[in-house]
């Protein structure tokens, strides 16, 4: 089923991605770590369909938040990042998705692991998360692999969360270019970060990896030989082609 | 490692065009695969997308656990693979219907 949404707000987050805030007055609300596909079709009617994750934790608005990375050749994100503008309407399908998710009801430590565009759907956790407050006592961490300081979603709203608000514990990891003085060179996460950095697994935390599939592959790894059990970790993978996320 | 070794997605992948189909969301049903008997959530399968539709291959075993081909007016679903789906009704109002 299809429902439209119309654009209300635009946002770069960085210099290739861009959040576009939605308000869809049919909208049913969603849970954290929900996506929604998104349908495109040109004037001959060719369209092309394709996953984002929500960004925005569920609200009473019927308002959604996508952040889309543009990728150079994709089909659907050159438009989405560079020439949607306010007032324009987009179609959609969803929301979508009821395994990686995040529910205010659960309790137990919860491990988030983003790689890249990643973070989207776990951002909606973190601010779903934040804005339960105390009436959620869910430990939050948040393992970020970003190439580069400049390409990290959401700084200052997670630089808050994690210094006053205490919402979420968290640890960047660069993979290209790191600040000034960083500790870690730059370098993709490996056993001993996650070792270092994520839940000890005794504490039986519900780990959420969302980024390239390569990434997945590899943080899931690393977090299944750190002794967590594969049924407490849930993953979001998307492929080298295509639009997705 | 080449890059054919990483080119699926996960079952999650498929749920906007299994919602054309399904009542619920049957990403977060339990699936029985039919070879080699593993009980996953269909979120977890490992999803081809290269093909003219999609094919849902177990995350253990990697047989076919399901293929789905849409064609203009006519969708071909093949659930082979599938021995059993354990659907929770409670959330139904989250699938967005």
């Amino acid at each position: 089923m299809w429902r439209v949404g119309t654009v209300v707000a635009l946002h770069d987050e960085t210099a290739t991605a861009r959040t576009i805030t939605l308000e869809v007055s049919d909208w049913p609300g969603h849970v954290a770590g929900q996506h929604v596909d998104v349908r495109l079709t040109a004037s001959d009617g060719y369209s092309a369909v394709r996953s984002y994750s929500i960004a925005s934790a569920p609200n009473s608005e019927r308002r959604v938040e996508l952040t889309v990375e543009r990728l150079p050749d994709g089909e659907v994100s050159p438009y989405l990042t560079q020439e949607i503008a306010v007032s324009d309407r987009l179609e959609l399908r969803g929301p979508i998705g009821g395994w990686f998710v995040w529910r205010a009801q659960q309790t137990e430590p919860i491990q988030l692991v983003a790689g890249g565009s990643g973070i989207v759907p776990l951002m909606a956790m973190i601010r779903s998360r934040a804005l339960a407050g105390s009436s959620s006592t869910a430990p939050f961490r948040l393992l970020y692999s970003v190439r580069e300081p400049q390409a990290v979603f959401y700084r200052e709203e997670l630089r808050a969360l994690s210094d006053h608000d205490r919402s979420v514990n968290l640890t960047y990891a660069y993979t290209r270019v790191a600040p000034k003085d960083w500790p870690r060179p730059p370098s993709r996460i490996d056993a001993a970060l996650i070792a270092n950095t994520t839940w000890p697994s005794n504490l039986v935390p519900t780990c959420y990896v969302c980024g390239p599939t390569s990434f997945v592959e590899s943080v899931t790894g690393f977090l299944s030989a750190s002794g967590n059990s594969s049924e407490k970790i849930r993953t979001e993978r998307f492929g080298p082609t295509g639009d997705r996320k | 490692m080449n890059s054919h070794t990483y080119d699926y997605l996960d079952g999650n992948a498929a749920a906007g065009e299994l919602t054309e189909i399904f009542a619920t969301d049957i990403t977060a049903a339990v699936g029985q695969c039919a070879h080699c008997g593993a009980t996953r959530r269909f979120a977890e399968a490992h999803l081809y997308m290269q093909a003219p539709g999609f094919v849902a291959r177990c995350s253990v075993c990697q047989h076919v656990l399901l293929r789905l081909v849409n064609a203009g007016q006519r969708v071909f679903l093949d659930l082979r693979g599938l021995t059993c789906l354990i659907l929770d009704t409670s959330r139904l109002v989250e699938s967005g219907r």
